[in-house]
């Protein structure tokens, strides 16, 4: 059976019939092809699919769409904002956070919402939070000093700081 | 010569922005008008024959568009030209619980789900075989009516120069027998396919494979269609370790329902399938016996592989050699003798998986290593630093080594970890161990016997002053993309940005054979820098007439073209190309790549030539728990003999996952199985088909690890490059339970070394008995005679002096591409 589904998405607002059986994760990718999230297991096992609803980190694969009625999502496509990465994305990109790709959505998004709630995260801090993203390709090591590095550009703060130099496609030239 | 402006700096990779705005198109992001879905049913019984499927409810479903059986896929395939023994679905019998019998294409994945659960089938089961043992012990019935007897799908034997003698002459031999238990790769993205009948009718297909080429070829044959007719492509891989280089039956079984129906059809495994399909490490026994002299010289090693190949052959034949090629690489073993056998089981199949092969056999021989140092009362890195294998040299198997970087890496592990002061002399429950490993830049023969290129470049220069390059390579996170682009731009002295990469699409770029083997940076690294020079060398002649200078005087960098004796004589690269474009016409250039041909001509002399070898040493640090055995990891030290690091940030991020999945591997990862109770069928099965279950470390598990490269160029990489995708992975495992030994003085001869092995042995060695858990011993195995080859060192030729002459016989063959490299 289809029901109605109105809640917000990366800011934007969603009013869509869905299938009732369907999870948040499968509405995102499916119905708004909204891609960019992703799936490892749908059993709550990886974390690849986390998404924040009310600020708060949720794996999207064990919520049912209609639970989300009313609600703000971030997907990973909401974290960029005015035409700039966020500074989680730039870090990840410059430091090697993400090789295949794979898990980074769920990790940027579980990342953010560490940095949102704590100003300030500690390496085991840190460690804890991503502790439910499983990544098989990076050894977790550069993704942690990409959270460290996004924090000292300013991730926690509301102010974007400039970016790296080198970030920009042909930038330095 | 200009100083490099990309080579060896680190960069952002070129694909990294799509990655972290969730852009990057894995096959599952593919959504496509009237596109259908398709699910798989699967075998509940381990063996079986299947006496009949009734698919009429199925069809007879709303929403349901077609269901095929194994009825409609009667030519079979396989990764290795020597074992075609797949069929899309299974045709008259099932050999695995998972193995597909029958797909539904339906108009959402609910509707095929549940039609798959409509579909009867009757099974006759068959005895089931678990074990290597059991398997080894009934020839009747066979999993597969073909192979060397039985259920022994490939055993083999290899002696080069009188072993026996050399055993008898040392002053010690040491004979140890190790278990390493099968595990798999665990990608986080799930198989995914999608096949379209193009407008033109055509096949194309979008999978995450590794291998679009080998695919491409299994395509053409299963489906009997012309591979002209045939486009793959392979999306970006989410994660791929080699569990997606083998064609799979889900993509044979999308292909074909796009085919019929004109519609583009989906499907996406889920989590439980994803352990079905493996093709991961295989579990193996081993026996090493090894010859030494009183000052820590090897005179021979005698070693034997027993594999649980699972229940088709994959890469096995290769994975069976595998297990015995890259000792001599590593250490100067003058005498050698192998012997590998593979056996059918009734469990998914194993395949290549990081490293392939060659990890276990690692583990075994560097543990007895640590036990050699310890009775001959050697440090164990300095006994290692008096066997390392001369540089440039052919090994007693004939396998030619290049540059060797192994002293430097153990030199600098040990110094970085401060071994001598740790090593036999931390508090109990915390110890060291060290261990090195070798592996390949590539294979140096092609899975299907040919004399062509195994990787091919192109280059399109334009107008705007950007440059596409296409190249068969597949990405699949290990970020061969950003290798081919930075190496294009740093010889054309453009921005990486300004170059676009077209990879893995067999309609639009030319063959590379596929990521496996750590083959990629090297071979289609050469492919690109003689595209790039042909292309650099086009640009500067028209240039240099321009400018009025000799053309080998001309400097491409910083996207100018200029004068290196007078820099303000210069063009940009856009005005360059325009130049060159106006006088010779439209700019295009190719490269290739073949590696040299193999050394050893015998039969099993295709296994393990590389171009060149990576090096690696590890030290790791453990606390073992004396009471409860609990073990943890704080610290690695490793050093790896890279060449050189083309762009260190991605090299780091391959070390250090390297060091996370032999971490894993070494500690928690296991694919295990187990059998049903009688009422509930005997079925083998899987034990823990989950995420969740099958454990794997988490960022809380990782150590801090040290990372030292050592960058002596090779000249036959790219710019001097080696491996590095596999090659630190290796030591790992030994390492660990090398540690663990140092710690609490317990040997863990098997992997896992979980927890409660070591309390089991450390129980043991309370109660006085040997402080010890590992296989009693190697099972017996009808060998083969062994092909008998004089090591090159004792003047062999590299032929087998009772192997018939393989000359006449290619020739018989020639023509007949199915003479495979493995075989060979």
């Amino acid at each position: 059976m289809k029901v109605r589904l109105t809640c917000s998405v990366n800011q934007e607002p969603v009013d869509v019939l869905v299938d009732d059986y369907k999870t948040l994760l499968e509405v995102l990718r499916e119905d708004l092809q909204l891609t960019g999230t992703k799936h490892g297991c749908e059993l709550g096992e990886c974390g690849a699919c986390a998404v924040l609803v009310d600020g708060s980190p949720v794996l999207s694969c064990l919520v049912l769409a209609v639970e989300s009625a009313g609600r703000r999502i971030t997907t990973v496509e909401g974290l960029a904002a005015d035409g700039r990465l966020h500074p989680l994305q730039e870090c990840f990109a410059d430091l090697g956070a993400s090789q295949c790709g794979y898990c980074t959505p769920g990790i940027l998004i579980t990342a953010k919402a560490l940095l949102d709630a704590e100003p300030n995260p500690s390496r085991e801090r840190i460690c804890e939070a991503l502790s439910g993203n499983l990544c098989r390709c990076t050894g977790y090591l550069q993704i942690v000093e990409a959270v460290e590095a996004a924090l000292r550009l300013g991730a926690a703060s509301k102010q974007r700081q400039p970016l790296l130099a080198q970030s920009e496609p042909g930038a330095g030239q | 010569m200009t100083p490099r402006r990309i080579i060896g700096q680190p960069r952002r990779r070129v694909d990294g922005r799509a990655k972290v705005t969730g852009q990057t198109r894995f096959a599952d992001d593919i959504i496509l008008p009237r596109m259908l879905h398709c699910r798989l049913l699967r075998s509940t019984h381990p063996h079986a024959r299947i006496v009949s499927i009734d698919t009429g409810k199925a069809e007879q479903l709303d929403g349901v568009h077609l269901v095929l059986t194994g009825e409609s896929f009667p030519i079979a395939y396989g990764i290795l030209p020597v074992s075609h023994d797949e069929h899309a679905l299974c045709r008259d019998k099932v050999r695995f619980v998972g193995d597909p019998v029958a797909a539904v294409i339906a108009r959402d994945e609910v509707t095929a789900e549940s039609a798959v659960n409509l579909i009867d089938v009757v099974y006759g089961p068959l005895r089931t075989f678990a074990e290597p043992a059991e398997s080894l012990a009934h020839d009747e019935p066979r999993i597969h009516d073909y192979g060397d007897h039985g259920n022994v799908h490939k055993a083999v034997s290899l002696q080069f120069g009188d072993v026996d003698a050399a055993m008898a002459a040392a002053d010690h031999v040491f004979d140890d027998v190790f278990f390493f238990e099968g595990n798999t790769h665990l990608p986080i993205e799930q198989h995914a396919s999608v096949a379209v009948k193009d407008p033109d009718g055509k096949l194309v297909i979008y999978t995450s494979t590794q291998t679009p080429h080998y695919l491409h070829r299994a395509l053409a044959k299963a489906l009997a269609m012309p591979a002209a007719h045939i486009r793959v492509v392979a999306t970006p891989n989410g994660g791929g370790f080699g569990g997606k280089s083998d064609p799979f039956n889900h993509e044979l079984v999308v292909a074909k329902a796009a085919m019929l129906l004109d519609r583009p059809v989906k499907i996406c495994l889920n989590r439980e399938e994803v352990f079905y399909c493996h093709r991961g490490r295989h579990p193996v026994t081993m026996r090493f016996r090894t010859g030494v002299t009183r000052d820590g010289k090897i005179t021979a090693l005698d070693l034997q592989t027993l594999l649980d190949g699972g229940s088709y052959g994959s890469y096995g034949v290769a994975s069976t050699f595998y297990t015995g090629a890259l000792q001599t690489v590593t250490y100067d073993i003058p005498r050698y003798r192998f012997r590998g056998c593979r056996v059918f089981t009734n469990k998914p199949p194993c395949g290549p998986k990081r490293g392939h092969g060659t990890p276990q056999s690692r583990f075994g021989q560097e543990v007895q290593l640590d036990k050699i140092a310890e009775h001959l009362k050697r440090d164990p890195a300095g006994l290692r630093l008096g066997m390392i294998a001369p540089p440039d040299s052919l090994t007693a198997n004939y396998l030619r080594v290049g540059t060797i970087g192994l002293a430097e890496c153990i030199t600098k592990v040990v110094e970085r970890s401060n071994w001598k002061d740790k090593f036999r002399k931390l508090p109990l429950g915390r110890g060291v161990g060290l261990a090195c490993s070798s592996y390949l830049s590539g294979a140096g023969m092609p899975i299907n016997w040919n004399d062509l290129p195994h990787s091919g470049v192109q280059l399109k220069l334009d107008r705007s002053g950007g440059v596409t390059v296409f190249c068969g390579a597949t990405e699949i996170g290990q970020g061969s993309d950003d290798v081919l682009v930075g190496i294009v731009a740093e010889v054309l002295g453009i921005d990486p940005f300004d170059v676009r990469a077209v990879t893995g699409d067999t309609d639009l770029t030319p063959v590379d054979l596929g990521s496996y083997s750590s083959r990629v940076t090297l071979m289609m690294g050469n492919a690109a820098i003689q595209a790039a020079e042909r292309a650099r060398a086009i640009v500067a002649g028209p240039v240099a007439a321009k400018l009025g200078v000799p053309a080998d005087r001309l400097v491409f960098a910083d996207r100018r073209v200029f004068d290196s004796e007078q820099p303000d004589r210069s063009v940009t690269f856009q005005e360059a190309v325009c130049i060159a474009e106006a006088r010779v016409g439209t700019i295009g250039t190719t490269g290739s790549y073949t590696p040299p041909k193999a050394a050893g001509h015998f039969k099993g002399g295709g296994v393990g030539p590389s171009p060149t070898y990576s090096y690696t040493a590890a030290v790791v640090e453990v606390d073992v728990d004396a009471e409860t055995g609990w073990i943890t990891v704080p610290r690695v030290w490793i050093a790896h003999d890279i060449g050189c690091a083309l762009n260190p940030t991605l090299v780091r991020g391959q070390v250090e996952g390297s060091v996370y999945m032999g971490l894993g591997e070494a500690l928690m990862e296991e694919q295990a199985f187990r059998r049903l109770p009688p009422r509930l069928s005997s079925a083998l099965v899987h034990k823990f088909p989950s995420m969740l279950e099958y454990k794997s470390p988490t960022s809380l598990d990782m150590p801090e690890i040290v990372t030292d490269l050592i960058e002596h160029p090779d000249p036959r990489g790219p710019f001097g490059a080696k491996e590095v995708g596999q090659g630190p992975l290796l030591p790992i495992m030994p390492a660990v339970a090398n540690a663990v030994y140092d710690a609490v003085g317990v040997r863990v001869d098997q992997i896992p070394v979980s927890p409660e092995k070591i309390l089991r042995a450390l129980q043991a060695k309370a109660a006085g008995k040997p402080a010890r858990v590992g296989p009693a011993s190697f099972p017996d195995v009808a060998w083969p005679e062994p092909l008998l080859v004089t090591p090159p060192h004792e003047g062999g030729d590299g032929r087998a002096s009772n192997e018939p002459d393989r000359r006449l016989r290619r020739k018989a063959e020639a023509g007949v591409e199915a003479t495979a490299g493995v075989r060979s």
